[in-house]
């Protein structure tokens, strides 16, 4: 570990430095997308339909475009004459991902407005662009649409019945992609296993949701051929990338900047049509344009996530040996498929979880339906995937009468087997081996923080008799984080001798600017007041990728080491020549260069930023060129593997099935955290995400393809009151894989709560013999165990 | 809906006069008339808090007001907490607390926990939950927000005490 010698001589890696990112947000000084006020600026709202899948005869827009104030008015028919849908395929897989999983993959491109058909309640049809926000809703009051309604597909299994109507015609099925992979003897050597246990689990839809709906304001400069975009984006070059390709401009004359972002958590990690449609407006009229999204706007038509099924077969032994374990899952992709195969990709990679299982055979549908397209939520296709998985092995427990946690044990990967290799293939291309660290002690310090296994199995029993019902539940994961393909940096020594970087990762919350500047701080050896962090701007950053998939700490911090030791170089070219020392003979030291064991001689950064400058009297040697800067790519080797266990305390109300979470532990290992009070609160507020998916949210459909729940009166999030009392423990066991050590984080607590909840729930309800196998846990359906046993 | 009216308020010590339309939301009013953003709509039907500001003494949700119904009222917003340049101490206790991660609901949360720490007395962490659930976050799953908000509420009963 290159870098292990300036922590552990005091420096900030590993510290909870205050956030840089707090002043400004509490002042009430922030700037989020709503926030910008531009001269001229005119406002957008969408016509957004409230039929799951009809045919647009006709929009009407004369009496709209009439009214006092409106600037403009589109629907389907000029928008797509004059812009090509977007690529359905975001995220393109690697060749060695597609070469070793069966894919038979057809996603269909997103019109950024349709003209032959509507796919989804809220799915827009037209647009107002007006003075005011209040004008254009007046106006959209006024465009006159004659729908021809057809055959909703409210669910995937409806689109998969023969002779159901098609979401895409041309494409001729309702599946986005077949996917299929296997390990060992796969399927066929379920035959061997002495015991076999088949169920259906199902982890319902619901969706990240931050407080901050989306929003994009965009300025086109006619002068200069540029366009300025902010968005509320977890992804500002792929926004670049997108309005490039749309509006046929060189990348280089779209800059895209997130601002201040309120929460994105996977929802705000695509491309959406808004995203251009803002932009190529501001082109057309000449004007700065804003839309910003409104709450419902955003239930109907940001993206949802989960809403998976799974049919599970494991096999296992005596002993509670799990020998092998198949599943078929369908995806409810709903009317588009913007990141693809992404979820899918990631349930398959990962149902194995910590646990070292012989075979394994995996086959999924990515079903389009005509619901809110799904994409990425803070765990991606693992808390569903998980929730199978976890579940059946408590089933397997049961059926063997062993105790859970036992049969964890005896099932995980032991610390002497790392690394271990899993003998499937990541959505990288690269065969998946865990890299580091020791999940049996993991899940057995979750359990001793509940007071140890015997202490809760006597406190279950000592309560059933005297009628009160009290459950452990368990659950536990491993997580691809950092995953490629890479993160760009650009670091530079200011002529103020500063040290500045660029990445191209875009915070929500996370605390970026914090971490890159105690990154940064320790790679120069400088106090951190003098690290400047931009992040989130094209226009401080070649090439970036964005902030998703728990990757930005392990891929931007890699990007900002490759840049500094490129510049390193030159500052120590050039302080040798100015300290007439040979390089061997310098270090990094106190803000500058020194020579080893020579205290007095030194140069400061300062010192050698004017000795670097072009022109006249530099100080730089032959052959070494002016500037300190550099612009750099880390390109992941491949994925860190962070993990958990999880163990959880409920009581239920027998009265009205009330699930009360007495105490939630994760134990959770994302190697070394650079920054430990923002890694606890990241993982927290993943757990609280979690819970809430498990007990109260939920975006339901009725059986027309109608949204049922469009406000936060019907979709619930956890309120403080809801939050039980949780507890986080970090392992700090480091990944071989990078400088640092670290692993990504910022998905692992939404994992595992809904599976934990009904794990804890099924486990009080034993007398029973309950079994809850799909999301959300409610407490009508542990109440009916009651009375049906009365 | 052109019918605009002359709105009188006086906005963290400062007057302001302005018009509006009847429609126009106070929160609109406060964002976009009087270029005051710290307060955040993010629900626009009541739920969130995100919008919650102190209207004549009392937590009020200004998406769920109407700009004229303002006319002539005393409002504090989160860009008056901090006074000659010092943060509240509410502030510094958030930030001490890692009690905000995107920070879109700070604003809102802190108008409340002022709120619900000055009108009432004696406050347990469970009166603190109750009180604080009239605002949601969704990045911090809410721990440093409560503890924030326990150790002000233990400063502002110890001035009471040695005041009292």
């Amino acid at each position: 570990m290159a870098d292990g010698g300036s922590r552990q001589s005091g420096g900030y890696i590993g510290q909870s430095v205050p956030r840089r990112e707090d002043n400004n947000l509490l002042l009430g000084n922030a700037t989020f997308v709503a926030d910008i006020q531009l001269p001229r600026m005119a406002h957008v709202a969408f016509a957004r339909s409230s039929l799951p899948h009809a045919k647009i005869k006709s929009v009407d827009t004369d009496s709209a475009n009439g009214l006092n104030g409106v600037l403009f008015v589109a629907t389907g028919k000029e928008v797509s004459a004059e812009l090509p849908p977007i690529n359905g395929m975001q995220v393109v897989t690697p060749e060695g991902w597609r070469s070793r999983v069966d894919t038979d993959i057809l996603i269909p491109d997103q019109p950024l407005i349709p003209d032959d058909k509507v796919r989804y309640v809220g799915e827009a049809y037209g647009l107002v662009v007006a003075d005011s926000r209040y004008i254009a809703e007046d106006a959209l009051e006024l465009l006159e649409a004659d729908f021809e309604p057809l055959q909703p597909l409210p669910d995937a299994e409806t689109a998969l019945i023969d002779g159901a109507a098609l979401v895409h015609d041309h494409l001729g099925r309702n599946v986005a992609a077949f996917l299929h992979t296997k390990k060992g003897g796969g399927a066929d050597a379920m035959d061997d296993a002495p015991h076999r246990l088949r169920r259906r689990f199902v982890h319902h839809r619901y969706a990240a949701m931050p407080m901050e709906c989306r929003g994009v304001v965009a300025d086109y400069d006619a002068r200069t051929d540029t366009l300025t975009i902010w968005s509320s984006t977890q992804i500002v070059h792929w926004v670049r990338r997108e309005v490039s390709t749309a509006l046929g401009m060189p990348e280089e004359r779209v800059r895209c900047i997130a601002p201040d972002v309120g929460g994105g958590f996977g929802g705000k990690g695509h491309v959406y049509p808004e995203d251009i449609l803002i932009a190529w407006l501001s082109k057309k009229l000449g004007r700065p344009i804003k839309w910003i999204e409104d709450r419902h706007e955003h239930i109907l038509n940001a993206a949802h996530s989960r809403d998976n099924v799974y049919d599970v077969e494991i096999g296992f032994d005596s002993d509670g040996r799990i020998l092998t374990v198949t599943s078929s899952f369908l995806v409810d992709s709903g009317a588009y498929t913007p990141v693809g195969a992404g979820i899918a990709g990631n349930s398959i990679a990962h149902m194995l979880g910590p646990y070292d299982i012989p075979n394994y055979e995996t086959d999924c549908k990515i079903v389009l339906t005509n619901r809110t397209p799904n994409a990425p939520y803070r765990g991606a296709g693992r808390p569903e995937v998980g929730f199978a998985m976890e579940r059946a092995v408590d089933l397997v427990a049961n059926e063997l009468e062993l105790d859970p946690a036992e049969v964890r044990f005896r099932n995980m990967i032991q610390p002497e087997n790392m690394p271990y290799d899993v003998g499937l293939t990541y959505r990288d291309g690269v065969p998946m081996v865990y890299d580091s660290g020791d999940y049996p002690k993991a899940l057995q310090r979750a359990i001793d923080e509940l007071g140890g296994l015997d202490t809760i199995r006597q406190r279950q029993k000592d309560a059933l008799t005297e009628g009160h019902f009290l459950g452990l539940g368990l659950g536990c994961y491993v997580e691809g984080t950092g995953v490629g393909p890479f993160e760009g940096a650009t670091v530079k020594i200011d002529p103020t001798g500063k040290i500045i970087v660029a990445t191209g990762a875009c915070p929500q919350g996370q605390g970026h600017e914090t971490i890159f500047a105690q990154v940064a701080a320790d790679l120069w050896q400088v106090p951190i007041e003098d690290v400047f962090v931009t992040v989130a701007d094209t226009g401080h950053v070649s090439q970036g990728y964005g902030t998703i998939a728990s990757r930005s700490t392990v891929t931007a911090s890699g990007a900002i080491k490759i840049a500094t030791d490129e510049v390193h170089e030159k500052v120590f070219a050039i302080a040798a020549n100015m300290l007439e020392a040979g390089e061997p003979d310098l270090e990094v030291r106190e803000s500058g260069i020194g020579v080893k064991g020579v205290p007095d001689m030194h140069v400061t950064y300062l010192d050698i930023a004017r000795a670097a400058k072009p022109g006249w009297d530099n100080q730089r040697p032959a052959g070494v060129s002016p500037g300190l800067e550099s612009t750099s790519y880390y390109e992941p080797p491949t994925v860190t593997w962070a993990y958990a266990a999880n163990a959880a305390i409920v009581l239920i109300d027998p009265e009205t099935g009330q699930i009360e979470i007495e105490r939630y532990v994760e134990v959770h290992d994302a190697g070394v955290l650079v920054n430990p009070a923002l890694a606890d609160g990241q993982v927290k507020g993943g757990l609280v995400q979690g819970i809430g998916g498990g007990l109260l949210e939920e975006l339901a459909y009725d059986d027309q393809g109608q949204l049922i729940t469009g406000s936060l009166m019907d979709y619930l999030l956890p309120s403080a009151s809801d939050v039980p009392p949780i507890t986080v423990i970090h392992h700090e066991t480091p990944s071989p894989l990078n400088a640092f050590g670290v692993k990504g984080l910022g998905e692992g607590g939404a994992i595992a709560p809904p599976v934990v909840i009904a794990n804890a729930v099924c486990d009080a309800l034993r007398p029973f013999k309950a079994e809850l196998n799909s999301t959300p846990v409610r407490w009508g359906d542990v109440a009916a165990f009651f009375e049906n046993s009365v | 809906m052109n019918n605009h009216k002359s709105i009188n308020v006086t906005v963290n010590d400062e007057k302001y006069s302005g018009e509006a339309e009847d429609r126009t939301l106070l929160v609109d009013f406060l964002r976009d008339h009087l270029r005051l953003t710290g307060t955040h709509v993010g629900c626009e039907h009541g739920v969130c808090g995100a919008c919650t500001i102190i209207l004549n003494g009392t937590a009020a949700r200004s998406c769920l007001m109407f700009a004229v119904q303002a006319n002539d009222a005393t409002i504090q917003t989160i860009e008056g907490l901090a006074k000659g340049g010092t943060m509240h101490p509410l502030q510094k206790l958030f930030s001490k607390h890692h009690a905000l991660q995107c920070g879109f609901c700070t604003p809102g949360m802190l108008m409340t926990a002022i709120d619900l720490v000055h009108s009432r007395t004696n406050l347990s962490e469970e009166d603190i939950r109750e009180g604080m659930s009239a605002a949601l976050c969704r990045c911090t799953g809410y721990e440093g927000i409560i503890n924030a908000v326990s150790e002000y509420a233990e400063q502002i009963s110890s001035e009471g005490s040695i005041n009292g």
